[in-house]
């Protein structure tokens, strides 16, 4: 889990902040309310995620619930990855 | 009309109407003019005189609505700054138009404070989102926006009016192709006439309820507030198209009839199988700000086939230009369309003749929805503005190249320059190459559009570096994210080791993007 979470967060400041470490955000941020991503980022994230973690994502699962924060997204991921095995 | 008349006439007519839905909250017209005529007495107190300036750098949200109204009611005149605007940007417009007051959200402030400081006719600042604690300033008077519409410091009556429609109502930023946003000066009158048009074609009522998606520093997001609030209908704001499946449930719960859409949020919808979604609310959907590929045309009406589908072509300088009555989107499928009502609109050879059915020539539009200028720039105002028909008059030429067909149906056939159109927004490649010039190692810069299926066009950055200069694209996307608004943020940066020129040895824009084209 720690690992996914430094992994998705790293993802977020190399494509979103284009590298920017000097921008602060905490794993339980907002990405929306941060103004961290956009929501055309979502896409380029979800993307990502179904790549990287071999997970399909449905459109049912495109909720902030799952998506709108470094923690929130990784617990997704680990959800979804042990529902893959 | 006044522009504040819209809420005021409401807020009589369906005083415990839901007006506004922004998340959880809900307001009704006469909160919401209360709230407004609080603001406004307290911006009143302030010192806001009639004819000031008053910036708004809020997101969409109830906090950006009441602002408008407010400065509305207080005379003053509002321009609304995109919510991802950095302290350059919000340095330029708040001193290009001498702005006394400014009224942003607490988290915006911590960003672009030095701004602040660099902005000397800026006397107010009303800060949403904190009740207490404000920052002390030596020359700026700091208030909080929520304890003034809460409190009973201010009076819930409207202050008395001193304003006539011919004054001006709005200065809406846009790219223009010197570089910097220009100011687009509206009266009262302009946007009232351009309301009642839009409203006369869709058929707006007050049983409408529309949800925006669009910011509210844009034009075409901007209008479904005045629109909707104008018919005293229910305007639901939405901050984020992110989830795009949370959209489609609001639909459904909210019983939205009308969705302004830009292409790009067509797109993105499209991805969805819109059958499994109850969308049976929707009366209407309109597209502008960029063509609508046709083909993503028929697959709404497939989807949507109780929606009508509007496509539409306007300018912020005149509001809208155009519709196509959804009735000949099969027999006319790459039209935007015809005049708006109350508008007149032709074709003109570079001479500025009229030219016949079928000849590419420059549109240019007539009618009172036209605009005063540009914000301090008589040369580009007189470029845009020049003599009509009828003497004294002035009307717009809009730089798109057009031809029009024998019933007056048009047909956009180009920008006559090199303005971007990504997202449904227009952005001026000179404005981003000025911010990238300022990287040191970049030797020359360019910036063009690329076709995307998504955003319409995606904004490339194509350099050459000085010799024993190394820099990531990284870098360079970083240097314009401080600098600019989120979406002129180049998506592609090309390293190349030497641009196309000219033969006066200018950088060739055209030649650097035509095999981007082609290759796209």
């Amino acid at each position: 889990m720690e690992q996914i979470e430094r992994d998705l967060r790293q993802f977020v400041i190399e494509n979103f902040l284009y590298g920017d470490t000097g921008k602060h955000f905490a794993n339980d941020d907002s990405f929306l309310e941060k103004g961290l991503i956009d929501s055309m980022s979502i896409v380029t994230l979800v993307a990502h995620i179904q790549q990287r973690y071999a997970v399909h994502l449905t459109n049912e699962e495109l909720t902030p619930e799952n998506l709108d924060s470094v923690c929130r997204l990784a617990g997704f991921v680990q959800g979804k990855i042990g529902k893959a095995k | 009309m006044q522009i504040e008349q819209f809420l005021e006439r409401s807020a009589v007519r369906f005083p415990d109407k839901t007006a506004l839905v922004c998340g959880t909250e809900r307001l009704t017209y006469a909160e919401i003019s209360q709230m407004a005529n609080r603001l406004a007495n307290a911006l009143i107190a302030r010192g806001v005189r009639r004819g000031d300036r008053v910036a708004v750098c809020l997101d969409s949200c109830s906090e950006a609505v009441i602002s408008i109204f407010a400065i509305l009611k207080a005379g003053a005149i509002f321009t609304v700054l995109d919510h991802t605007i950095k302290s350059d940007g919000l340095r330029h417009i708040v001193n290009d138009c001498s702005a006394t007051s400014l009224v942003i959200s607490a988290d915006k402030l911590r960003d672009v404070e030095v701004a602040l400081e660099q902005a000397p006719c800026l006397g107010s600042v009303c800060v949403a989102g904190v009740s207490a604690d404000l920052p002390e300033h030596q020359r700026l008077r700091f208030f909080s926006f929520d304890q003034t519409i809460k409190g009973s410091e201010f009076g819930a009556d409207a202050p008395r009016k001193q304003c006539m429609d011919s004054d001006l109502a709005a200065l809406i930023y846009t790219s223009g192709t010197t570089g910097r946003p220009k100011g687009v000066m509206l009266t009262h009158l302009n946007m009232f006439a351009a309301s009642e048009s839009v409203i006369s074609y869709l058929e707006n009522d007050p049983s409408d309820v529309i949800l925006n998606v669009l910011r509210l520093s844009y034009s075409y997001g901007l209008y479904q507030v005045l629109t909707g609030f104008s018919v005293g209908g229910t305007v639901i704001l939405e901050r984020s198209l992110a989830y795009p499946y949370l959209l489609l449930d609001l639909i459904k719960r909210e019983r939205v009839t009308a969705f302004p859409l830009v292409p790009t949020i067509a797109a993105m919808l499209l991805q969805f199988d819109l059958n499994r979604h109850d969308l049976s609310s929707l009366r209407y959907i309109t597209s502008a700000g960029a063509a609508l590929p046709v083909s993503h045309a028929q697959l709404l009406r497939k989807w949507l086939p109780r929606a009508r589908l509007f496509i539409m072509y306007g300018q912020t300088e005149c509001k809208r230009i155009s519709y196509l009555p959804p009735e000949q989107l099969d027999s006319r499928p790459n039209s935007v369309g015809i005049a708006i009502p109350n508008e007149e609109v032709f074709i003109v050879d570079e001479a500025g003749h009229p030219v016949g059915p079928g000849v590419v020539g420059e549109l240019v539009v007539r009618g009172p929805h036209v605009m005063q200028g540009y914000w301090g720039l008589p040369e580009e105002t007189a470029r845009a503005l020049r003599p009509g028909p009828v003497r004294g008059e002035r009307v717009l030429y809009t730089g798109d190249l057009f031809t029009m067909d024998e019933e007056g149906y048009l047909y956009f056939v180009a920008r006559k320059d090199d303005i971007i159109k990504t997202r449904g927004e227009k952005v001026s490649p000179r404005e981003i190459e000025d911010v990238l010039s300022a990287i040191e190692g970049l030797l020359e810069v360019a910036v063009v559009g690329v076709p995307d299926d998504v955003f319409g066009h995606s904004i490339k950055a194509v350099v050459t570096l000085r010799d024993g200069f190394s820099i990531s694209a990284q870098e360079i996307q970083r240097h314009c994210a401080m600098h600019l608004e989120d979406f002129k943020v180049p998506r592609y940066v090309e390293f190349r080791t030497s641009l196309p020129k000219t033969d006066r040895g200018k950088i060739d824009r055209r030649e650097i993007r035509h095999p981007l084209e082609a290759r796209a």
